[in-house]
């Protein structure tokens, strides 16, 4: 079977995100760009089932600026996957979710597949909405936030909980999945997997070869304003000595975050 | 067909699959209200529609549509999003709000991408303008808002769970059936299923006013009374970090966090918790700060309001304790 599994490359959470005010995108070259590790997770998923199904291929897609992307998408080829696709263009700066999922699509049927697995939600979009759009653009069935799955040849099944159920359900192939940090770590690259990695296929598309022409016509969801929130300040930090408890009751009281017992 | 309202809001809320209404529709409709008229959409098995209109109208929708349909307990996602595509064609709303729930985002995410209209997801208020209906967003943690709408044609936006406090007045019932012709789309199919039954009088984590959270630092699952306790005297949901649900403490959709639950309540209390920069994402715009934690150099207190440098096992019994003298 072949598997797409999409990555994105996000900055870094453990270090400081910032958004260009004057056109409300992330600022690429002010934190360290990763994998994001919800993709990462992703990867594991498809890596696992090629371990027990040799017959597996297991393809790399991803959407973004030149740059750092290449290096970075070396990563998830050095953990084993067999080859990887990169579509950039200068067309996609601020691309939203809609042309995304479009790009996405294209690439999709351009590399064939049975299965596409993808990350619940990106750390910096967040949106947690591209998988869907996906599975609708493709015409396949898709299950989304899936903290358990289970793969063959013909179907892909898993739970999934979401506010107010939980269910299992199954989709047949072809078909669109995407899960949640409650599936496992992904594997590290080992010494072997790093070496391997430079001599696996990357391939690199634009949106011409994709067959993707922009109209003016089409819908997009626009940033008109972008402001950014004052930093919050450190308040008081007292040591226990003995009546810390007290002392926060008394906080609390001033201000009035205590509540009577209500009958 | 009835004539629709000027600057119709279609709104799809999250029915459960016998038909019982859940909690995020008032709020969707408080806040369509508020930048146009409410049309709500509800999809319900057969025998549900008099009592879900009625309901719906209750909380301010002006025109009610039902899909009945009993294909809920076997298909996923398509019936939904075929019911959203009849209505939008009946209706030609300006904008089409769902809750940014696992199965509002799914639905409305596929209806965007069939229609091809725009997305805004996560939004955590709505407002126009001239031009039409302004999604709000509280980016990377909050640090950022950012404004997003359509460039044409409607905005098709999911609104943060509890983010909002407007509520609409009461309507009289004006309940229609909605026709929906199947689209085919393959769906995935539903091979178990159970409700998720609150599991306690507390308040729900998201939209809570007052959210009392515990970390690692509780060393067990057992340990979690003690976050209870101090959530019970105060009247708050509990929450946890992403090590303590790792851990096994407590459920998964008790994370609070980048990749967790993100809540904004007027109190905030962490236990336990050091503050990595991807809890403090999900809760750093509450209105106020408490922290306890043994190790002074917790990145926590850098944006606690009051903070303690203690154990949790002796400042939080005592904590209780004055509290409950307090409230008498
Ligand atoms: C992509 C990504 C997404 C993530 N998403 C989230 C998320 O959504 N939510 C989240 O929370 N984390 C998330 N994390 C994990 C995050 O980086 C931290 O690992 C996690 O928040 C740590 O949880 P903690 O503070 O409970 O544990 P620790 O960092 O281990 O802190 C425990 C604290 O308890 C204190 N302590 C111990 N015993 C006591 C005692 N008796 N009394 C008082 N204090 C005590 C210690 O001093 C310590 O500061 C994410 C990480 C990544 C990489």
């Amino acid at each position: 079977m072949k598997i797409i599994v999409l990555m994105k490359e996000v900055p870094d959470t453990y270090g400081e995100r910032t958004l260009d005010l004057e056109t409300g995108l992330l600022n690429r070259s002010a934190s360290e760009p990763v994998l994001d590790e919800i993709t990462e997770r992703a990867l594991e998923v498809a890596l696992s089932h090629r371990d027990g199904n040799a017959n597996t291929e297991v393809v790399l897609l991803t959407v973004g600026p030149d740059g750092t992307l290449p290096a970075t998408l070396r990563k998830g080829l050095a953990m084993g996957a067999d080859r990887a696709v990169h579509v950039h263009d200068p067309a996609l700066l601020g691309a939203d979710l809609t042309l995304t999922a479009q790009v996405i699509a294209a690439a999709s049927k351009h590399i064939g597949f049975d299965l596409v697995i993808a990350g619940n939600a990106s750390t910096d979009g967040g949106g947690g909405a591209l998988p869907a759009m996906l599975a609708e653009l493709l015409g396949v069935a898709g299950l989304a936030s899936l903290g358990t799955v289970v793969l063959d040849e013909l179907t892909a099944s898993g739970s999934c909980n979401t506010e107010y159920d939980s269910f299992e359900a199954t989709i047949d192939l072809p078909g669109v999945i995407s899960v949640t940090e409650a599936l496992p770590d992904a594997r590290f690259p080992n010494f072997k997997g790093i070496m391997a990695a430079k001599k696996k296929p990357f391939e690199t598309l634009d949106l011409a070869q994709l067959g993707i022409t922009l109209g003016e016509e089409t819908a997009r969801s626009i940033v008109i304003a972008a402001a950014q929130r004052p930093a919050r300040n450190a308040g008081i930090r007292i040591e226990d000595a003995g009546d810390a408890g007290d002392q926060i009751a008394e906080f609390l009281a001033q201000n009035q975050l205590i509540k009577g017992r209500s009958a | 067909m009835t004539g629709y309202p000027a600057n119709p809001i279609l709104v799809l809320v999250d029915v459960s699959l016998s038909g019982e209404l859940r909690s995020g529709a008032a709020e969707l409709i408080g806040a369509a209200t508020s930048v146009g008229t409410a049309v709500a959409l509800a999809l319900a098995p057969s025998g549900n529609s008099e009592r879900l209109g009625t309901e719906l109208a209750a909380l301010g929708a002006s025109q009610v549509l039902i899909a009945e349909t009993e294909e809920l307990s076997s298909s996923v996602v398509v019936p939904t999003v075929d019911a959203l595509s009849a209505a939008a064609a009946i209706v030609k709303p300006e904008a089409v709000l769902a809750s940014n729930s696992i199965r509002g985002r799914d639905a409305t995410a596929r209806f965007a991408a069939r229609s091809g209209s725009a997305l805004a997801v996560d939004a955590v208020g709505i407002t126009r303008d001239e031009e039409g209906v302004i999604a709000h967003h509280s980016v990377y943690g909050g640090a950022y808002l950012v404004d997003s709408a359509a460039s044409t044609g409607p905005l098709v936006i999911t609104l943060r769970q509890g983010s909002s406090d407007l509520r609409a007045e009461a309507l009289q019932p004006n309940i229609q059936l909605l026709q929906v012709d199947p689209s085919g789309t393959p769906d995935a199919t539903i091979t178990s299923y159970r409700e998720t039954v609150a599991a306690s009088s507390r308040p729900e984590l998201r939209g809570a006013d007052i959210v009392v959270s515990g970390g690692r630092g509780l060393g067990s699952g057992e340990n979690f009374t003690l976050v209870e306790g101090l959530a019970d005297a105060l009247g708050g949901a509990i929450g946890a970090s992403r090590a303590a649900v790792d851990a096994g403490y407590v459920p998964p959709a008790m994370q609070v966090g980048q990749t967790g639950v993100t809540v904004a309540p007027q109190l905030y209390i962490a236990l336990g918790i050091s503050g990595a920069i991807q809890h403090r994402a999900g809760m750093q715009t509450s209105k106020t700060i408490i922290a306890i934690n043994k190790d002074p150099d917790a990145p926590i207190f850098e944006i606690a309001d009051f903070g303690v440098v203690g154990d949790i096992f002796t400042v939080v019994p005592q904590l209780v304790a004055a509290i409950e003298s307090r409230r008498g």
